[in-house]
């Protein structure tokens, strides 16, 4: 991408094997230290790599991150962790969770009860830091994302977009739609690393009351 | 060394941050660089106080940031001409200068340009975050509290001065950047242009776009002639990382440069702005207007090597 970035994409779809394999070339990568390599910013199917042109061209990088992305996975990067994120539904907490219900002709409790029962993959950490692209949702909790986007989505919140769940760590702009809150922190720059998820991580919901979150709090 | 209070913020304008050349290696926990956007005024504030061309300053935008000078202090001023004034006086950019107690320096109207660099000898004194000072609006860390600055905050510089004044340095009037409008930025294709008309590429290179009002940090929105995709292509992509200069084009058809304040997107980028015009991008204000002009890689590397020759050999005649 333009004239000091390399885009190397490693599948076309959004599959948890195709994401595996960014995640170890992203490893990979990380260990090499490749002269001149900036940032490495990995996605759902594919890897930006950023370099500093004056250090490195494009030209002599490409070789060096296919001979990386070709050896082959030796099963050593096992290391995802599990959380569990308590989640308080519905009401002032998730303002679209009756309209997400009204959507799939079901019951608010149905949709809590269909998102607290699988355990999603982190695929990715971007738009804001901290932000975790949560999938694949299961095919019944597939919902179209708000028709007017928010100005202001409070931090915690708990969204959905197609089969894409995710949680806001700070307050910004989003159009995903809103259907609970966590008090749980998922940035913060003092930690190391500083987002509490990572890719690669595997999360579970679960539901909880208004009443328990300061239990939660860290 | 003890920092040592340099201004008090009698007003803190539209936008103003502290700032240096931006934060990397932390992009997979979607912390974005949202460093300086015109890294080459910013570099070059630093030089002319002798800092370290990374070191802490202050970015303020358009006009209304006021300072009080609380100690002796060496400082420049780069970048966008926002009418500095030293007291009533027109302030001279582009060179070191000594300010003393009790002086008020102000930015009053955006002449030329869009945003001002302000560097003090000793770096502007906030904590080091994930390996940098660049404030981080998005997440509210960085900079000074992770925030824009507000009247009555206090800014600590580095440095006192030493016993026989700093040396005055003038940067180079012939280098000193223009800031025309209609801007002309040179791109380099890519990554997704193949998936765009070839009428829309062509309308891309030939029409001059205005800048949009609704601008910001995140991006520079262009309004203009529509950029089309071709038949049964969707409309958005699997989001995948950007760059500061990715030229991204959503269902509307209307570009938007984006500037370093995101790590990935979800929209077509039909092409990226090179690196040795980034720092244009931190000048262009709305109501502009920006024509592009396709260059390849070579064109793009023998542009930064030309840019980076004159900051290099500016810093090599400075005394250290």
């Amino acid at each position: 991408m333009g004239d000091r970035s390399l885009l190397v994409e490693l599948g076309e779809r959004i599959s948890p094997e195709i994401n595996r394999r960014v995640e170890v070339l992203m490893d990979r990568l990380a260990r090499a230290e490749l002269h001149g390599v900036r940032e490495i910013s990995p996605s759902y199917r594919s890897l930006m790599i950023l370099v500093d042109p004056l250090k490195t061209t494009l030209g002599q990088l490409q070789p060096a991150v296919a001979e990386l992305a070709a050896a082959d996975h030796d099963g050593t990067l096992c290391r995802s962790a599990e959380h569990l994120i308590p989640v308080v539904y519905g009401g002032e907490h998730g303002p679209d969770l009756e309209w997400v219900a009204a959507h799939h002709g079901v019951s608010g409790h149905e949709i809590v009860a269909r998102h607290t029962a699988s355990t999603y993959r982190v695929y990715m950490i971007g738009f804001t830091p901290g932000f975790p692209y949560l999938g694949e949702l299961p095919a019944d909790l597939d919902t179209p994302r708000r028709g007017t986007p928010r100005t202001r989505v409070p931090k915690g919140s708990v969204g959905l977009a197609q089969r894409q769940t995710g949680i806001y760590p700070a307050d910004s702009p989003g159009g995903w739609q809103i259907i609970g809150w966590t008090p749980i922190e998922l940035f913060d720059p003092r930690r190391q690393p500083p987002s509490l998820l990572n890719m690669g991580d595997q999360v579970r919901f679960e539901s909880i009351r208004a009443e328990e979150v300061d239990r939660w709090r860290r | 060394m003890a920092a040592l209070g340099v201004f008090e913020v009698l007003a803190p304008g539209i936008l103003t941050t502290v700032t240096d050349l931006g934060r990397y290696g932390f992009a997979r926990y979607g912390v974005a660089p949202t460093g300086g956007l015109d890294g080459f005024s910013l570099r070059i504030a630093n030089l002319l106080v002798g800092n370290p061309e990374n070191a802490a300053v202050l970015e303020t935008l358009a006009m209304g940031l006021r300072l009080k000078v609380l100690s002796e202090v060496s400082v420049a001023v780069t970048g966008g001409n926002l009418t500095p004034l030293l007291g009533a006086q027109p302030l001279p950019m582009w060179r070191s200068l000594t300010l003393r107690p009790g002086e008020v320096l102000s930015f009053t109207a955006p002449a030329r340009g869009f945003r001002s660099y302000l560097a003090v000898h000793g770096g502007v004194d906030v904590p080091l975050v994930l390996g940098s000072r660049a404030t981080n609006l998005s997440s509210g860390f960085g900079g000074l509290e992770g925030r824009p600055l507000r009247k009555g905050d206090l800014i600590a510089g580095g440095q006192r001065l030493s016993a026989e004044r700093a040396v005055e340095r003038v940067f180079p009037a012939a280098w000193i950047p223009d800031y025309p409008s209609p801007w002309r930025l040179r791109v380099v294709w890519g990554p997704q242009e193949e998936q765009f008309t070839d009428e829309s590429r062509q309308t891309f290179v030939s029409n001059l776009y205005s800048v949009s009002s609704d601008s910001n940090r995140t991006g520079i929105r262009l309004n203009g002639a529509a950029l089309q995709v071709k038949a049964g292509v969707s409309e958005s992509i699997i989001s995948e990382g950007v760059v500061a200069g990715a030229i991204q084009v959503p269902g509307d058809g209307q570009p938007i440069i984006l500037l370093g304040e995101t790590v990935s997107g979800g929209y077509r980028k039909i092409a990226t702005v090179i690196s040795a015009d980034l720092p244009s991008l931190g000048q262009i204000m709305p109501g502009d207007q920006v024509g592009f002009s396709a260059v390849g890689l070579a064109e793009a590397l023998q542009a930064l090597r030309l840019a980076e020759e004159r900051v290099r050999s500016f810093a090599l005649s400075a005394p250290a």
